[in-house]
């Protein structure tokens, strides 16, 4: 139940794109065609996996017991940008189609705000649909290791989501006549706000 | 650029003809998230412009010390010590705006306008005129926050800077996300035609 409770608020409730505002600049970089943004979702979603489970970890491990939380940010970002090199190698080793897919995403993730972000929540925010119960009784509504997982997973589907649609529309508005001030940026942004509207109707939902 | 002329072109350049805002569309997500209200932006663009004069500076004197390859990690490393910094002083002296924006604080690192800046200009200027570009830069980025936090809570909440002079509960989605998107999109378009027209 709980997963479920996540995959509907980390996709359509809280969306990264809409409603939290992580991972614009891609989201307005690399939405020009609908291809590349398959293509970079799927980037986004393997390197957020993978950075939520080695921050979660890394949180929990070493920056609690050491009483050095305060480092934060500086090792998650050093985490993700040696993460990001180190999948950008492999992939080029196992698997070149891949990597000839995702490859020219994978630099640009680093500084995707989207991954740094999520990785912050899962770690610092509390859940109110997340009710774990400890060996001592004690009720937390912090994540556990598999639900930040899963979590990370469902935000850059929802990320995923709001990309590709946006993409589409883009498409179509390429072939519009914007009056020449709107051209560009501004238009997808306003189409961006409509969009948001539209995924205000999900808020309350969870 | 020697001349005390050019000195002050670097800061204005910032602010008007490289604004990161509304020209580089750099740095969209502390733009969109932070900007609720005007006294937010404000302090999101403050906090901004800290950090993006002291890694100007740090990063513009050690450039000539970091071999090519590994510059980006080191960069990085040196915005997210100044980050830090800031979250420091700002969870001792305005707490209360530390817990507003959250999240957008430790963002700074991934700020794409300070690591832009970093290697657009300071890796190949000297230290006075990198804090020179960073002034500018982030004046530029707080002006526009604070322009577009104005926009947003005058719209959805009929006050400016927290003082409530239209009763009532104005348009509440300027407030939230679809607002943020439409104000930032209309005042684009309004700075290209005043730009254009003074250009």
């Amino acid at each position: 139940m709980v997963y479920f409770l996540i995959l509907i608020s980390a996709v359509f409730v809280n969306n990264v794109v809409l409603a939290q505002f992580l991972g614009i600049c891609p989201f307005l970089g690399v939405s020009k065609r609908v291809s590349t943004a398959v293509g970079m979702s799927a980037a986004v979603m393997f390197v957020m996996a993978l950075a939520t489970l080695v921050t979660y970890l890394l949180q929990q491990y070493v920056l609690v017991p050491l009483h050095i939380e305060f480092m934060q940010t500086i090792s998650f970002i050093l985490v993700i940008a040696a993460l990001v090199q180190m999948v950008e190698i492999v992939i080029k080793k196992i698997s070149p189609p891949l990597y000839q897919a995702l490859g020219i995403f994978l630099p640009l993730i680093t500084t995707n705000c989207v991954v740094l972000g999520v990785a912050i929540q899962v770690v610092s925010n509390e859940f109110g649909f997340v009710n774990n119960v400890d060996a001592l009784g004690n009720v937390s509504h912090m994540m556990n290791l598999g639900q930040s997982v899963v979590f990370a997973v469902c935000s850059a589907l929802g990320y995923g989501i709001a990309l590709i649609l946006f993409s589409g529309m883009r498409e179509q508005l390429e072939m519009n006549n914007v009056p020449k001030s709107f051209q560009g940026v501004p238009i997808a942004l306003i189409t961006a706000g409509i969009m948001a509207m539209a995924f205000m109707g999900f808020s309350g939902l969870v | 650029m020697s001349s005390n002329r050019s000195k002050w072109s670097l800061v204005l350049d910032g602010i008007i003809k490289n604004n990161p805002t509304f020209v580089l569309v750099l740095g969209m997500c502390p733009t969109l998230g932070t900007t609720s209200s005007a006294l937010n932006g404000l302090g999101m663009g403050v906090a901004t412009l800290f950090v993006l004069v002291l890694s100007n500076i740090c990063i513009s004197a050690v450039a000539r010390f970091i071999p090519d390859k590994v510059r980006i990690p080191s960069y990085i490393v040196i915005i997210a010590t100044f980050v830090t910094l800031v979250e420091f002083l700002m969870k001792a002296y305005v707490p209360a705006l530390y817990e507003t924006l959250g999240l957008f604080i430790p963002l700074i690192v991934v700020n794409c306008i300070v690591l832009g800046r970093a290697e657009a200009f300071a890796n190949k200027n000297s230290v006075a005129d990198s804090a020179l570009d960073g002034l500018g830069i982030g004046l530029g980025f707080t002006i526009a926050l604070t322009v577009l936090g104005l926009c947003r809570e005058l719209l959805g909440n009929g006050s400016l800077f927290g003082w409530k002079f239209i009763p009532g509960d104005g348009m509440l989605a300027f407030v939230l996300a679809p607002g943020a998107f439409l104000v930032l999109g209309y005042l684009m378009v309004l700075f290209r035609k005043l730009t254009r027209k003074t250009a």
